[in-house]
């Protein structure tokens, strides 16, 4: 363990701001794309759950008629 | 199985950043900053990595007309891109106070800024296709190209590089890199894996429902 | 089937010549892009004879992607794409043709152009000829690899610039060669090499890129 105290980890040898930067990016991605993923599968279950009901509702509504 | 890998690369993530932080000590010359290549490394790696998988998923789609070998190779391209991105802009802030400057013509620097504009390429390829066989079947072909291309285009960079000595900053990463530096990119780059495998297995997930969900219409339309 | 592929060039070759105009305006903008440069970076003849090899290579890599946009798009949009495809012939050796026809078209004319522009940018004697050969031994390249992209984009839409996107990447080791030929010649050194890598460029592309390609067009017309 090379750090004496938080406020030295943080100041990463006076670099912090790149190391901290680099890093803090990095997971903004990773991040960034899980979400979006996560996004796209509940708009997607979404349409397919309405077109379901829908197109139950037309089978219904044609069988009436 | 996508909560599993995505568990697992969760965990990896963690230890990877233990080890980076609080396990390789300190670099003699470059100081704490070299910490960013615990990221920037496996970066590169899984950039280059996610591509010539794409290629050889292509490659497979291409022979035997799968379908879901095209998908594969459709999923990694986000993925792959972004590391690229990241490792790029890693790289970006570790030259900085390394070398004094936020962009260096160095060839693997110019060659990873390539590899992201074939990215771009392939995914702006798909998009602009409609049709998901010809976009599937294009963007196969697209990326065999682009793999033969890379190791052509890395060795002229880097020829390009040595030829113009003056401009460039002669790179020795870490001459004597300690074993715990080792593991810690040896974990990143594991980590960065299952991530990979997770984030892919899910947006497969999501092309074959969205497929499915335009088959369907298609089908019901042509019916009523 | 080998006088069938001559007859393909000289087709194109008279395609070109009742369009005159396409070849006519692609030099002028090759012309001008190379002009353009002084205006930004100012009239030193010491600052333009360093930059000539780079600035007039992109501009004749710009032209090379303008111009592969027409390559097959215009046969795909009268229908004559479809006869050609079922020639009896092979596709590879309908492309070829294509991208021979396409190299007489734009990089043989860009090459002799070029000295013109050299001499606007200070250069003198042999790199003037280094640049005309370079242009010509590796302009073939571009051709055959920008087949592969105009047949990937066929018919789409925002075509030139995806074509563009796809393309411009694969040429870098093309510009480094070239560009490094010229620069080898401005400066006194030796530039075999660099023509050597360009003309082995060229035989590789000419090789390979042709069966992209016609895949490429399967694909897009099928």
């Amino acid at each position: 363990m090379s750090w004496g105290s938080a406020a030295e980890f943080f100041a990463m040898g006076g670099r912090g701001w790149y190391v901290w930067s680099s890093f803090g990016v990095t997971a903004l991605i990773l991040v960034g794309e899980m979400l979006a993923l996560r996004a796209r599968r509940r708009a997607l279950i979404r349409t397919l759950r309405e077109g379901a009901s829908q197109s139950a509702i037309e089978r219904i509504e044609s069988n009436e008629s | 199985m996508i909560p599993w890998f995505a568990a697992l690369a969760a965990v990896l993530i963690l230890i990877g950043l233990y080890v980076s932080f609080f396990v390789a000590p300190t670099d003699a010359t470059q100081g704490e900053v070299y910490r960013i290549i615990f990221i920037h490394v496996p970066a590169a790696w899984m950039s280059m990595l996610c591509f010539v998988l794409m290629a050889a998923y292509s490659a497979l789609g291409l022979a035997l007309n799968a379908r879901l070998s095209y998908m594969m190779a459709a999923a990694l391209a986000p993925t792959g891109a972004l590391f690229t991105f990241i490792c790029l802009w890693t790289g970006s802030f570790w030259g900085r106070p390394t070398w004094g400057t936020w962009w260096e013509w160095d060839a693997r620097m110019t060659s990873e800024l390539i590899l992201l504009f074939l990215y771009i390429g392939y995914l702006a390829l798909r998009g602009a296709i409609d049709d998901p066989r010809r976009a599937d079947r294009a963007s196969a072909l697209l990326a065999l190209v682009g793999v033969i291309n890379v190791p052509i285009i890395y060795f002229s960079v880097k020829w390009w590089n040595t030829l113009h000595q003056g401009a460039s900053v002669s790179i020795t990463r870490a001459p004597s890199m300690a074993a715990t530096m080792l593991l810690g990119m040896m974990i990143m780059a594991l980590a960065f894996w299952m991530y990979t495998i997770a984030v892919v297995l899910a947006r497969v997930r999501c092309e074959i429902l969205e497929r499915d969900a335009a088959a369907r219409e298609r089908f019901t339309g042509a019916q009523a | 089937m080998i006088s069938g592929f001559f007859q393909l060039i000289k087709r194109e070759l008279l395609l070109a010549v009742r369009r005159r105009g396409d070849v006519l305006s692609l030099l002028v903008f090759f012309v001008i892009v190379v002009s353009l440069f002084p205006f930004g970076v100012g009239p030193e003849l010491e600052t333009l004879r360093e930059i000539a090899s780079g600035v007039v290579w992109v501009a004749a890599l710009l032209a090379t992607m303008l111009s592969l946009s027409r390559l097959f798009a215009n046969d795909y949009a009268d229908g004559a794409l479809e006869q050609l495809v079922l020639l009896p012939m092979p596709l590879t050796l309908m492309v070829l043709a294509k991208i021979v026809a396409h190299w007489l078209l734009t990089g043989l004319p860009l090459a002799l152009v070029a000295p013109l522009l050299g001499l606007q940018y200070g250069l003198t004697g042999v790199p003037l000829l280094v640049m005309s050969l370079a242009i010509a031994a590796g302009s073939p390249a571009l051709s055959a690899i920008g087949a592969i992209g105009a047949a990937l984009t066929l018919g789409l839409r925002g075509g030139g610039v995806l074509l563009s996107l796809l393309v411009l990447p694969l040429f870098v080791p093309i510009l480094i060669f070239g560009a490094g030929a010229v620069d080898a010649a401005v400066h006194g050194a030796a530039f075999g090499a660099h023509l050597l890598l360009l003309s082995a460029c060229s035989i590789a592309a000419l090789v390979l890129a042709p069966l992209a390609s016609a895949a490429a067009l399967r694909i897009a017309i099928e």
